[in-house]
């Protein structure tokens, strides 16, 4: 991957608290998937940072190798790989995203 | 692309010899799957790096000729 491009992404999960790569906007989701993890950031009220990867084909590229993971969306919470759809969703639906939330202390509806 | 659901199995069993694997076709289109994974080697593991090691099983063909698979992955 080239520097300028990771650095791009670092500079994106590092001034954002909440950042979500994904397919599209929050305003206008692409794919269900990226729609789904949008969804439950805005049901809790989360403020976070949407990067459409729609947009920039080396993000595009470029995330999957940064996290060593082959699908989008992601989630990032300060800095941290939080996982995709199927993992966020199973921790809204667990109650543990709100954990990760309040320890990470990030403001959401309680 | 589309890809058959035995072959997603076959990957997933070579990577994880003792793991319950079960598929399912959501769409109907072999382009969305989901896999719920059971194995022993998850013990330990958190979900990001369970999650792994099913993505890793399919050697990229995630995201390429494997559109959508929902995983699950569950300690045995």
């Amino acid at each position: 991957m080239e520097q300028q491009i990771k650095d791009q992404i670092e500079n994106e999960i590092s001034n954002n608290e909440v950042c979500l790569f994904m397919k599209g906007t929050p305003e206008a989701p692409q794919c269900g998937f990226s729609m789904a993890v949008s969804n439950m950031l805005k049901i809790l009220e989360v403020n976070f940072k949407g990067v459409n990867i729609l947009e920039n084909e080396h993000i595009r590229q470029g995330i999957k190798e940064f996290s060593e993971w082959p699908t989008i969306p992601q989630l990032y919470i300060k800095k941290e790989f939080v996982g995709g759809c199927d993992i966020v969703k199973e921790m809204y639906e667990s109650g543990e995203l709100k954990k990760i939330l309040e320890k990470k202390q990030i403001n959401f509806k309680k | 692309m589309a890809m058959d659901s035995k072959e997603i199995e076959k990957h997933i069993k070579e990577a994880l010899p003792d793991a319950v694997v079960e598929i399912q076709d959501l769409a109907g289109d072999g382009n969305h799957y989901s896999a719920t994974v059971t194995s022993a080697k998850f013990s330990g593991k958190n979900k990001i790096e369970q999650h792994k090691i099913v993505y890793n099983s399919l050697k990229g063909k995630m995201g390429n000729e494997l559109h959508a698979l929902a995983i699950k992955t569950k300690e045995a």
